[in-house]
């Protein structure tokens, strides 16, 4: 049996384990009610853009189709984007992203189309390069608050490779944030744009675009898909922050009970050791 | 009253503005811009500059600072989608390289083919780790 000192210690390093992962559930407590707030601010901005898109895709001036719109007639070139946390210790948020995108990876494979990823978060692209992966795109580093700006550069290469018609689809895979307590993994298409994503439009009247519709339509719809995009990486960084608060107040529980347990083993064992010290004591009085 | 038309000014991280307002002034593309309630449908993009918004009952006018964005125009209704930052094609371009450097450099150090399997023995021990330490946890309790 361990003795009393070597428990203290144990102890000790068990309690500076559960400072550590307290402050941690703390932390993230507070980014969580940020990401949140975030989360929901760019709410407005994506509705309304959603709407202006959908009264666009059922304009009846112009003849122009955006290519973002067509649909093609197979779909053997696949771009995903990947959305994952930078940093771990979020319990298995990443992991059952990853396991989404790697079902849908694995059939896109058989049936015979090839796949592009733009990987957003450190953790997926450490993924996608592990299992060798063509990632085109990347940016890792978001830090605590979701920059558009960040995100322009790596969508633009997959829009791009859309519009040059190098990709058939692009899907975009991120953690839905439900409530505190409930993430969801999914994988959605981005491209082409469906008319039911859009929904109906509210009017049927059409508006006066300057200089041209066509410019307006393009600069609408890349928009539109950054604003998703965008929504998509905001609402992973609100599961993320309420993933790792979940996982650190379990780690601090845990810890708290393993205190308790040692705690309990150190006492027997110092009891143990005055009773054998009182009944060498009493037993050497004896003998005299 | 005064006719009044109702303001919304948002970017894709906030809501900037939303409320009634009098008079809006904003840079078109085109040049300046003044919408009054009831002006016909529009759809413009807007250049970086000042949004001016009269708002009834005060004399100051709403400043808001938009990078560029989209306008549009409805009669009852006058919506903003502000850029957060400033765009330009050339700017795009230069984020979109980069984006792309990086990831051609990490693709130089590794396989041509996805690796399956390897990933999924991956994500499966990922998987049965949670899986255990949940377990652990409800023993604990």
């Amino acid at each position: 049996m361990a003795s009393g000192k070597e428990i203290r210690t144990q102890i000790k390093s068990v309690q500076n384990t559960r400072k550590i992962t307290k402050a941690m559930e703390m932390v993230a407590a507070s980014k969580m009610r940020k990401a949140q707030e975030r989360m929901r601010s760019a709410r407005p901005y994506a509705e309304k853009i959603r709407r202006l898109a959908a009264n666009l895709s059922q304009a009846n001036v112009t003849d122009y189709k955006h290519p973002f719109l067509v649909r093609k007639a197979e779909n053997k070139r696949v771009g995903l984007i990947l959305v994952t946390t930078d940093k771990g210790l979020c319990g298995g948020l990443n992991t059952n992203i990853q396991r989404v995108a790697l079902g849908a990876m694995k059939e896109w494979d058989a049936a015979g189309a090839s796949i592009q990823a733009c990987c957003i978060g450190n953790k997926g692209l450490g993924f996608m390069q592990r299992m060798g992966a063509k990632v085109v795109s990347q940016v890792v580093q978001l830090g605590d608050t979701p920059h558009l700006e960040n995100l322009i550069g790596p969508v633009k290469i997959m829009l791009d490779l859309f519009q040059k018609g190098e990709l058939d689809s692009v899907h975009i895979a991120y953690t839905r944030f439900v409530n505190t307590m409930k993430q969801e993994p999914v994988l959605d298409q981005l491209l082409p744009l469906t008319g039911e994503k859009l929904g109906t439009p509210d009017a049927s009247w059409d508006y006066l675009y300057e200089p041209d519709p066509q410019v307006v339509i393009d600069e609408l719809l890349l928009r539109y898909i950054e604003a998703l995009v965008y929504q998509a990486v905001a609402e992973n960084m609100a599961s993320e922050q309420s993933a790792r608060m979940v996982a650190m107040k379990a780690a601090s529980d845990n810890a708290k009970n393993v205190i308790g347990e040692l705690q309990l083993v150190y006492n027997k064992t110092r009891q143990a050791a005055i009773t054998k010290e009182l009944s060498e004591i009493v037993g050497g009085a004896a003998a005299v | 009253m005064a006719m009044t038309v109702h303001v919304d000014v948002v970017s894709a991280e906030e809501e900037i503005f939303s409320g009634l307002a009098e008079f809006v002034a904003l840079p078109g593309e085109t040049g300046e811009l003044g919408i009054l309630p009831g002006h016909m449908p529009l759809m413009t993009r807007i250049k970086p500059g000042a949004v001016r918004v009269k708002v009834p009952n005060q004399t100051d006018e709403e400043l808001i600072f938009v990078a560029g964005g989209i306008l549009e125009v409805q009669p009852g209704l006058v919506t903003v989608l502000a850029d957060t930052a400033i765009r330009g094609a050339d700017l795009d371009e230069a984020k979109a390289l980069e984006a792309k450097k990086k990831a051609e450099e990490a693709l130089k150090s590794q396989a041509a083919k996805i690796d399956y399997v390897k990933a999924q023995a991956e994500l499966m021990e990922a998987i049965a780790q949670i899986a255990a330490i949940q377990k652990l946890k409800k023993r604990g309790h």
